[in-house]
């Protein structure tokens, strides 16, 4: 069984000879803490040190003031419009990137990551040159009286645009290590494509469908830069959470930007914890799959 | 045969992926190039040389890649230290490394600039030395590198895993000592992989935005960010010039995914991975 030594060695404890000696191990993992509590721990515990430093009380302010309460249900809003509509897209792009061979096929899928790499102040720059009073079709939704930048639906094109591969990038992946077996099979019973979507391929990539979505949802609820650029930032209208956050810290209500950032920081971690056990189920799924195929 | 793929849903699954990405990207996208085109070339020249531009591009092009450095440095020894040894809270740690990924980039601006603050957490303690962090180009710095953190880590972790043990076995059957192992067989191995997540934290750095611009101060010529600077553009209704620079931005995105893109294909050919 080829399969299962490599498996072995991959886990065992390393070897004397090939260890690190006991200081060598203490100076790297002491400086990685370090690092770690400076770097990633002591920013969270800020938030919410600040959160509560004018008591709970006023932490519970926060939350009856109309304005943030509006961010968060737009906040909602968007990410319920955005995440289902990049979720269908994802399972449509795996799908056709996984299942067929064509010309343009990798291309493709360097074009699905673009949008990570596109710095969010250009994704709203691009839809204000789409839709903004000087773009390409301003005079013409200013004639029919439909707005589209400072106004939700741009947010909403706007987040879908930075949020658009994550998705997809959770599943071309792991499907193009399952392979196709499984659906072949069905189509030799008889099964048609929609069957064996529902039955077969959704079912074997739950978790990474998962992972993705997450991710998905952390991003579309988090975005700032290009939301900030198509929203005009108009109080209790074009509002959502991290701009409400930069609206109350730039008025030095700096207890109450960060009640808001904690509530944020929560849903952070919250899709780490997920993200990890999504993430540790997909590998197993992935490794009795391996492991059944080769006996 | 006209029929080549098994599968049924070719053209649905693809037809629908590609109308999709062309509304959503390629579409909005093709006007930001079309608009920079549209206006003349001294127009654009003009813009992208104002010394006010070329300050933000210091800014954004040098300190994202003083900060990829050092995640480089230190993204590697964590990927060591996460993947190698075992000890109590490594997984803890291991979920989060990611956190600068999940956390929304504004509520870790404010954070960053509430410790770096002269009056605040760190920041009060490095101001009798005369050290300020924040409102400076070293806050820019620092929150760039926490936003890259997670790549390099994420790159470099699974190579580490799957390096063969029989390669440092043999080394020290050798008589190479593990510095020596480390430099000449191990280091090399990791090279593409380290390359490629540094370059991926560099991309992600210098179109960074939320969690900068609280911590750097936004003065210009001093710790102004291109993206801001796109910003302000926009809100002056310079819409040609903002143009001009995102296209500017946009074809350094473009050929820093090329650039990792093939980083990629050679660690993947270096380390027999598909």
């Amino acid at each position: 069984m080829p399969g299962a030594t490599t498996l072995n060695l991959n886990n065992r404890q390393p070897l004397r000879a090939t260890g690190d000696s006991a200081t060598v191990r203490a100076v790297l993992i002491g400086s990685v803490v370090a690092f770690f509590i400076l770097f990633l721990l002591l920013p969270l515990v800020v938030v919410f040190q600040e959160a509560f430093s004018k008591g709970l009380a006023a932490f519970l302010e926060t939350f009856r003031d109309p304005y943030t309460r509006h961010s968060i249900i737009l906040t909602l809003v968007i990410a319920v419009i955005s995440v289902p509509l990049n979720t269908v897209f994802g399972i449509a792009a795996a799908w056709s990137v996984t299942r067929y061979r064509f010309k343009g096929r990798s291309l493709l899928i360097t074009l699905i990551d673009l949008p990570l790499w596109v710095s969010p102040v250009i994704a709203g720059l691009l839809y204000v040159l789409v839709f903004g009073a000087k773009g390409w079709f301003g005079p013409w939704l200013r004639e029919h009286e439909i707005r589209v930048i400072f106004a939700v639906p741009g947010m909403v094109l706007a987040t879908i645009f930075v949020t658009f591969p994550f998705v997809a990038r959770g599943l071309i992946p792991l499907m193009q290590a399952q392979g196709m077996k499984e659906e072949e099979a069905a189509l030799t019973l008889g099964a048609n494509g929609w069957q064996i979507l529902m039955r077969i391929t959704l079912p074997k990539i739950k978790w990474g469908l998962l992972y993705g979505i997450i991710l998905c949802n952390a991003r579309a609820m988090g975005e700032f830069g290009a939301v900030s650029v198509v929203s005009g930032h108009i109080r209790g209208k074009t509002n959502t959470m991290p701009l409400h956050i930069e609206i109350l810290y730039n008025e030095y209500q700096f207890a109450s930007a960060f009640a808001v950032a904690s509530v944020l920081a929560l849903l952070a971690i919250v899709t780490l914890i997920l993200k990890t056990r999504a993430e540790w189920r997909a590998e197993q799924e992935l490794r009795a799959t391996r492991s059944a195929k080769t006996p | 045969m006209r029929k080549r793929h098994v599968l049924p849903g070719f053209g649905l699954s693809l037809g629908y992926t590609l109308v999709y990405m062309g509304l959503i990207v390629l579409i909005p996208m093709s006007a930001l190039c079309l608009r920079t085109f549209a206006g003349s070339w001294e127009h654009f020249w003009q813009t992208i040389t104002d010394p006010r531009v070329l300050a933000s591009f210091q800014v954004s092009f040098g300190l994202s890649f003083l900060a990829a450095l050092l995640n480089g440095v230190f993204g590697v020894m964590a990927a060591w230290v996460l993947a190698r040894y075992r000890f109590p809270g490594r997984r803890i740690l291991d979920a989060m490394v990611d956190l600068p990924f999940a956390l929304p980039t504004a509520v870790a601006g404010i954070a960053l600039t509430a410790i770096y603050a002269p009056n605040d957490w760190i920041g009060a303690l490095l101001e009798p030395y005369g050290i300020r962090i924040a409102f400076t180009r070293l806050g820019i710095f620092i929150a760039l590198t926490f936003i890259g953190f997670p790549f390099v880590v994420r790159t470099v972790q699974p190579v580490i895993l799957q390096l063969s043990a029989e390669l440092e076995e043999a080394a020290a059957c050798l008589g190479a000592n593990r510095w020596q192992t480390f430099c000449r067989v191990i280091f090399p191995a990791l090279l593409p992989s380290i390359l490629t997540g540094v370059t991926l934290a560099y991309g992600r750095a210098v179109g960074e935005f939320g969690s900068v611009v609280f911590i750097a101060g936004n003065i210009p010529y001093e710790t102004e960010i291109t993206p801001l600077l796109i910003i302000t553009k926009l809100e002056q209704y310079d819409y040609s010039g903002a143009a001009a620079l995102g296209f500017l931005m946009l074809c350094v995105s473009l050929v820093i995914l090329i650039i990792s893109n093939g980083l990629q294909a050679w660690n993947n050919s270096r380390n027999g991975t598909v």
